[in-house]
């Protein structure tokens, strides 16, 4: 089983979370309130979430992203995603993502099929 | 005709989750479908197990059922099924963004993404009796 993990970045009133492996209801839970202890310790201005390494997210991932959106309002800040994978684009399309303009505008990332089968 | 299938019995244990999307990806492997076919189907699971996790089980543990078949011209069907609560009106659950649960934080997009990664969405469900999702979906032929 590939593990959820996320690295801080803090960089001036920018904070980056690289996050790694899959967002299901299973880990969303301890995903959200890591990143909220480090959303009100840092104060960041700007939120980016780095979707690069996460090779599943399911509709639990649009409620951990609306939730941190919502709490990144709420102290003056924003928040952009980047990187998400094809697959993760649909699911925020589906949520109406596109029209808050916080989806960075990339070309999608090619995945090896071995990703998607057989890996958690 | 059913040319071949699985069934998955697990307990509502959110840690099951994706051992349920990837037993059945694997499963549907054998059809060679594109990585966006795998990742569609993962998802529609996904969402399916979780709402019987989260919502017909909600304060307990019971079993989920599911039900994986390859049928002609590359058409899979999947039935996952639990014996739990069940929904009231399974109109308005399948309404995007709408959800019951009021602690979490819950999208309200899980029939939406079955809906839309899927050919196919059927939803039974009986209060206090538990609830049958079938998605169905046909993969593309590859030569």
């Amino acid at each position: 089983m590939q593990k959820t993990d996320v690295k801080i970045k803090l960089e001036g009133s920018t904070m980056v979370a690289y996050l790694s492996g899959e967002i299901d209801h299973h880990c969303a839970a301890s995903l959200r309130s890591f990143l909220d202890v480090k959303i009100q310790t840092g104060h960041p201005k700007l939120l980016i979430l780095d979707f690069a390494n996460i090779s599943f997210m399911d509709s639990s991932g649009i409620g951990l992203v609306m939730g941190r959106y919502k709490l990144m309002k709420c102290i003056g800040g924003t928040l952009k995603i980047k990187n998400p994978s094809n697959q993760i684009r649909k699911v925020m399309t589906l949520a109406g993502f596109d029209k808050l303009s916080i989806v960075e505008k990339m070309k999608p990332i090619k995945r090896r099929r071995s990703e998607y089968i057989g890996k958690k | 005709m059913v040319k071949n299938e699985m069934k998955l019995q697990l307990p509502s244990r959110s840690c099951n989750e994706s051992f349920a999307r990837i037993a059945i990806s694997s499963f549907f492997a054998q059809l060679d479908p594109t990585v966006d076919e795998i990742a569609d189907i993962k998802t529609a699971v996904s969402e399916a197990v979780t709402n019987s996790i989260v919502h017909g089980y909600e304060n307990s543990i019971g079993n989920i059922y599911i039900h994986a078949k390859i049928l002609d011209d590359n058409k899979i069907y999947i039935k996952i099924r639990d014996k739990g609560c069940g929904i009231e009106d399974v109109e308005k659950a399948k309404e995007p963004m709408y959800t019951t649960c009021k602690t979490g934080e819950r999208s309200g997009l899980g029939f939406t993404v079955m809906q839309s990664f899927m050919d196919k969405l059927k939803v039974n469900s009986k209060k206090g009796k538990g609830t049958t999702v079938v998605l169905t979906k046909t993969l593309r032929k590859r030569l």
